[in-house]
């Protein structure tokens, strides 16, 4: 059983923890400053923090947040006559091979041999043509969100750009595809629609027990590939079911079960008609659920970033936690929610430890 | 010789107090406190060696975040701030 969550808030990483039962706030590190990304294997916990005054930074505990200590953060190249300034590293991945990896905005993709004390930048992503059609969706530039570390083979990893399409190397970043057929761009003219390297995949999941299943929520609609990304397809839940949305979170084990966090198209994001609740399929996308037991009534005003919903290692307890403050626990598949906190800073992200 | 002061914000990264250093730009200046305070570095400057955006650069007292590379007195007093825009 998991049974602590990490929580990256606008106020610095907050650690819940459950004793006999109850959850409850264990730990407090880097108040005060908004944590970008945050990555736990075993004891071993990455936090990176987007400080607006000193530029980004990250940090490390060796023995689940006792002590930390301060390591590198990535280095942008100048690339031509610009001089690109890291914002912030916006996600972090570790393999079983040991090699940690951070995708940042802008979108370079980093790796790490050593725990992140020293970093080098995938040249051959970085050097690909396509990068000069990429454009920030959220912030000035294009941000890497997601990378997904194959768990048959560490040096095969997807990737999701925001945006820039969704990208995968086979060889350790040595070479890359795109992988974005059947994805479109509401937001880009008509003939632009189906171009791969303009989509904006909010976030991706991938299946572990069966890695040739993912799951994205795309800006203008959700998204399954079951064919190894050869090509997706749209899930499209019926109206009144929104699908835009940030968050997925992918079942570990049944390639057929997933979750999303919906909210009501771009301009507003925020709930439809403020109804808040998770969007669950256990049938590749053919049904939807929508679960809302436990979660707040409207009118709320809740908006989950696409960091901010995250399943357990057995598929059976979530945990989602909103721009404005409140952390759930979601139990049986997200068929029961408990409010752990409705007083936090915003959410950017969690994950389970 | 220059003496640079540094923001309270970042006293867990070196000693408080002002520190009196060789340089003839503050830009040299800081290079010499760098070299034993190495983590610094990066919460003054960017990758490229520019003086982050939202840190506010004082020589004598007047603001002069384009004053990195300006030839700076022996007597010269050099800030390091926090900007309050940025947060």
């Amino acid at each position: 059983m998991q049974n602590t969550i990490l929580l990256g808030s606008r106020k610095g990483l907050l650690v819940y923890g459950e004793r006999a039962g109850q959850w409850q706030l264990a730990q407090h590190h880097f108040s005060g400053a908004q944590v970008s990304a945050l990555l736990a294997d075993g004891a071993r916990w990455w936090v990176a923090l987007r400080d607006g005054h000193f530029g980004p930074k990250l940090h490390l505990s060796e023995d689940a947040g006792a002590c930390w200590q301060e390591v590198a953060v990535p280095a942008l190249p100048a690339d031509g006559e610009k001089r690109p300034i890291l914002d912030q590293i916006w996600t972090l991945a570790v393999g079983r091979d040991g090699v940690l990896w951070a995708g940042c905005i802008p979108a370079g993709l980093f790796r790490s041999g050593d725990a992140g004390r020293s970093w080098q930048l995938v040249e051959a992503l970085w050097q690909r043509p396509e990068r000069a059609q990429w454009f920030g969706g959220g912030f000035d530039d294009a941000g890497i969100h997601s990378i997904l570390i194959d768990p048959r083979d560490p040096a095969q990893l997807v990737l999701g750009i925001s945006c820039g399409g969704v990208w995968r190397t086979r060889d350790g970043g040595a070479s890359w595809a795109l992988h974005c057929q059947g994805l479109w761009a509401a937001y880009m003219p008509e003939e632009e629609k189906n171009t791969e390297a303009v989509q904006d995949p909010h976030r991706l999941a991938q299946c572990q027990s069966k890695p040739e299943v993912f799951w994205c929520q795309h800006h203008n609609g959700q998204f399954r590939s079951c064919d190894d990304l050869a090509s997706w397809q749209e899930l499209a839940p019926p109206a009144p079911l929104s699908s835009f949305g940030f968050a997925v979170a992918a079942h570990p084990h049944d390639p057929l079960s997933a979750w999303f966090a919906p909210a009501e198209v771009d301009q507003r994001r925020i709930p439809r008609d403020g109804d808040f609740y998770v969007l669950r399929t256990r049938d590749g996308g053919r049904t939807f659920d929508k679960l809302q037991l436990g979660l707040p009534a409207a009118p709320a005003f809740h908006l989950v970033y696409r960091h901010g919903l995250v399943v357990d290692a057995a598929g059976q307890r979530l945990a989602m936690a909103s721009t404005t403050g409140s952390l759930w626990l979601g139990e049986a598949g997200g068929e029961r929610w408990q409010r752990l906190s409705a007083e936090l800073p915003p959410i950017y992200c969690l994950s389970f430890a | 010789m220059p003496t640079l002061t540094f923001t309270r914000h970042l006293q867990h990264l070196l000693p408080s107090g002002p520190l009196t250093v060789p340089g003839d730009t503050p830009r040299a200046a800081l290079e010499q406190v760098l070299r034993d305070y190495p983590l610094l570095r990066s919460y003054l400057l960017d990758e490229h060696g520019g003086l982050r955006k939202h840190v506010a650069l004082f020589i004598d007292g007047e603001l002069r975040r384009d004053g990195m590379d300006q030839p700076v007195a022996a007597t010269t007093k050099i800030d390091f701030m926090q900007a309050l825009s940025g947060g």
